[in-house]
């Protein structure tokens, strides 16, 4: 945070509001991701707003409906809709049609790998298809909830009812049930690949040790968790759900287990949306009544990037350098921080 | 209404057993003229086709929350699609749900009150039960699943009433009313009725909680006596063959209970929320308005099972009767323990 020199807003916290590059979107917005120099910020239907460091707005039309799933590796955006379509933006702004349903179901989940394979689901199937290869296709019990690649290997993760399944695409009979009763709808694995957790329907997370399949209960939230970001090396996953950021320690070998994890920065709002900084233990995190933080791990200390009296925030991201912040509302009011 | 409750999309369930008419309503409700958008969630497509509304696939997969409550069940599929339909917020105006004919109601309803983000954004309308004049009598013989349907209707569109005698529909309705007096009932043939009937009803506000009188049957002149307990009048309905006979249905029941005596709430309470734990497995329906000692205002609750929500509602009105009264319907319901458990909340 060297680079921050921070004015004085009030006697209790520091601000950056003044800082804030605002954006007027004119749309309810789901996510943001950086494409490139540019940020995407995707709407509930249609578009994709790519807003450049100067604030100037181009809107991409990308599905003919809502949009429902979004995934991104900074090189490209790829969606899922209830227009049965996948498709992909790049950052030039071009727009691919990646693949269709052949029932025109919604594409409720979709996932994209470092090496440029994806995955998308409809329904209880879940489908990847990577380079050149033909497209793979693996049912599970129940409809999917969520999709991840593993950090290493081609390897997928399907959270559906009742737990998860880990797939290897290209090995036939290769998929491995995780067995917890309840809904798992969000997953994602540990930067380290030694853990994989759920976001469940009830205000939990769930975790499991890949080397034992021991379970990690992470409990306690007072309402659902939407959002969930690794800490910059890993050794945290930040959470959305409750009056605090909610921070599990992933740094040793037995994760959370037995651990109390670290709550920082509390309001009088519930965090609706988090994202670690990629370089620096720092975080962003966006609350239900409009504020955005940002958040150093080591002591908690604040900034205010915005202040609240809005609509929840509904999407942050930092770019890839850790340079831009992204942040908009669910009705489009958004914003841009170059540090 | 309150005004947060008019900001929430209604959501109105359609169900009925295999063949009693829900797709032809369905098709009513969507083809007439009425300038307003559903977004539709079915069970199998190519039944229905109209441009304007949106129609989504389901998969009715009900799975049980971990919060120990086992006749907590919810629609995860329900959940995730109201997730989706949010994104596209202004694009409709209300939303149906048609359930497959096998269906239980309940875990359908309990997906409004349990999942935080349908409460905040959907609100259950009413649960309407399409049930076929001719077959009805028969299928709550031998479908479980068509007796729940009518004991949890909110509205019951009795179909097909063209295809029967006017003795078998008296028969028939007087089967529903076994079950659920509390329903508004409509005779149809093929669905003609009025959307206004089915649509809109705000059976699960708690303001609208108003009138829990039995809907007895308006087509029915016959000046008979209501009361089930005046046995002086029984030979009455056994003697003119369009009166109303009074079922007694072997498993599904309706409990009704009415004091003008006060309730203690600090009794009260403690007793219906253990109720509802306890036997919520057998209580389909619940609801109540009730005069507390000591409260000027009027208190209303309803209840899914174990689940209950309640509300201070208002005042209760000059030379308004301060009365207590509660219904429940379900299956098996032990009666006694409720009546007495009920007395010992009056204050004495």
């Amino acid at each position: 945070m060297k680079e921050f020199t921070p004015a004085p807003d009030s006697a209790s916290i520091v601000s950056v509001t003044d800082r804030v590059k605002p954006v007027a979107l004119g749309m309810g917005v789901t996510s943001v991701h950086f494409l490139g120099p540019r940020a995407a910020f995707v709407g509930g239907e249609e578009n994709v707003a790519l807003v450049d460091d100067k604030g100037e707005i181009t809107t991409v039309a990308v599905h003919g409906g809502g949009i429902l799933s979004t995934a991104s590796d900074g090189k490209r955006l790829v969606m899922g809709g209830d227009d049965g379509k996948v498709v992909s933006l790049d950052a030039k702004g071009e727009v691919t049609l990646l693949a269709t349903d052949p029932k025109r179901r919604w594409i409720d989940a979709v996932a994209l790998h470092a090496d440029g394979a994806f995955a998308w689901s409809a329904g209880k199937t879940a489908t990847v298809k990577s380079g050149k290869n033909e497209e793979k296709s693996l049912e599970v019990p129940s409809t999917v909830g969520g999709l991840a690649f593993a950090p290493k290997g081609l390897r997928l993760a399907i959270a559906h009812y009742n737990g998860a399944t880990l797939w290897f695409p290209n090995m036939e009979g290769s998929a491995e049930f995780l067995p917890w009763a309840g809904s798992h709808l969000g997953v994602t694995f540990s930067p380290d690949n030694k853990f994989l957790v759920t976001t469940m329907h009830e205000a939990a997370l769930h975790g499991w040790r890949l080397a034992d399949n021991r379970h990690m209960r992470m409990t306690g939230y007072p309402g659902r968790v939407r959002s969930m970001s690794w800490s910059a090396g890993g050794k945290g996953l930040a959470t959305s759900g409750a009056d605090t950021v909610i921070i599990w320690p992933f740094g040793s070998k037995d994760g959370p287990m037995g651990k109390e994890p670290a709550m920082l920065a509390p309001l009088q709002a519930r965090v609706s949306v988090v994202a670690c900084h990629p370089k620096n233990d720092i975080l962003a995190a966006g609350y239900s009544d409009g504020t955005v933080l940002m958040v150093r791990l080591e002591d908690g200390a604040e900034i205010l990037v915005r202040r609240n009296g809005t609509p929840p925030v509904a999407a942050i991201a930092w770019n890839a350098k850790g340079t831009l912040l992204a942040f908009a509302d669910e009705n489009g009011d958004g914003g841009l921080l170059e540090l | 209404m309150s005004e947060a409750t008019a900001q929430k999309i209604p959501v109105t369930v359609l169900t009925g057993y295999l063949g009693a008419g829900k797709t032809t309503l369905l098709n009513r409700i969507l083809s007439e003229n009425h300038g307003k958008k559903y977004a539709v969630i079915v069970n199998e497509f190519g039944e229905i086709g109209i441009d304007n509304d949106l129609i989504i696939g389901a998969d009715e997969e009900v799975f049980e929350m971990n919060n120990g409550c086992i006749c907590c069940t919810v629609r995860g599929d329900l959940v995730r699609i109201m997730d989706g339909l949010m994104k596209r917020k202004g694009k409709f105006d209300a939303i149906i749900v048609e359930t497959t004919g096998l269906a239980d109601p309940a875990p359908v309803a309990q997906t409004f009150f349990v999942d935080e983000d349908v409460q905040k954004n959907a609100r259950l309308d009413a649960v309407v039960t399409v049930a076929d004049a001719k077959w009805l009598s028969d299928r709550l013989k031998d479908a479980p699943e068509a007796k729940n349907q009518i004991a949890f209707a909110d509205v019951i569109v009795l179909n097909k009433t063209d295809l029967v005698t006017k003795g078998e529909l008296a028969e028939v309705e007087a089967r529903i009313r076994a079950i659920n007096p509390y329903a508004k009932l409509h005779r149809t043939e093929r669905c003609s009725v009025a959307l206004a009937d089915v649509l809109d009803r705000g059976a699960f506000d708690l303001d609208r909680i108003l009138d829990i009188e039995p809907d007895f049957l308006t087509a029915d002149d016959h000046d008979h006596d209501h009361d089930h307990h005046h046995h002086d009048h029984d030979h009455h309905h056994h003697d003119h063959g369009h009166g109303l006979k009074h079922y007694h249905d072997e498993d599904m029941q309706s409990l009704s209970l009415k004091t003008d005596k006060p309730l203690d709430p600090n009794v009260f309470m403690p007793w219906l929320q253990n109720l509802v734990q306890v036997e919520g497995g057998k209580i389909l329906r619940s609801k109540g308005i009730l005069a507390f000692h000591d409260d000027d205002d009027r208190y209303v609750f309803q209840g899914v099972h174990m689940m209950l929500e309640g509300n201070h509602q208002r005042k209760w009105k000059d030379g308004e009767p301060r009365e207590s009264r509660l219904v429940f319907i379900g299956r098996e319901l032990p009666e006694k323990a409720i009546r007495e458990g009920f007395e010992s909340c009056i204050v004495s």
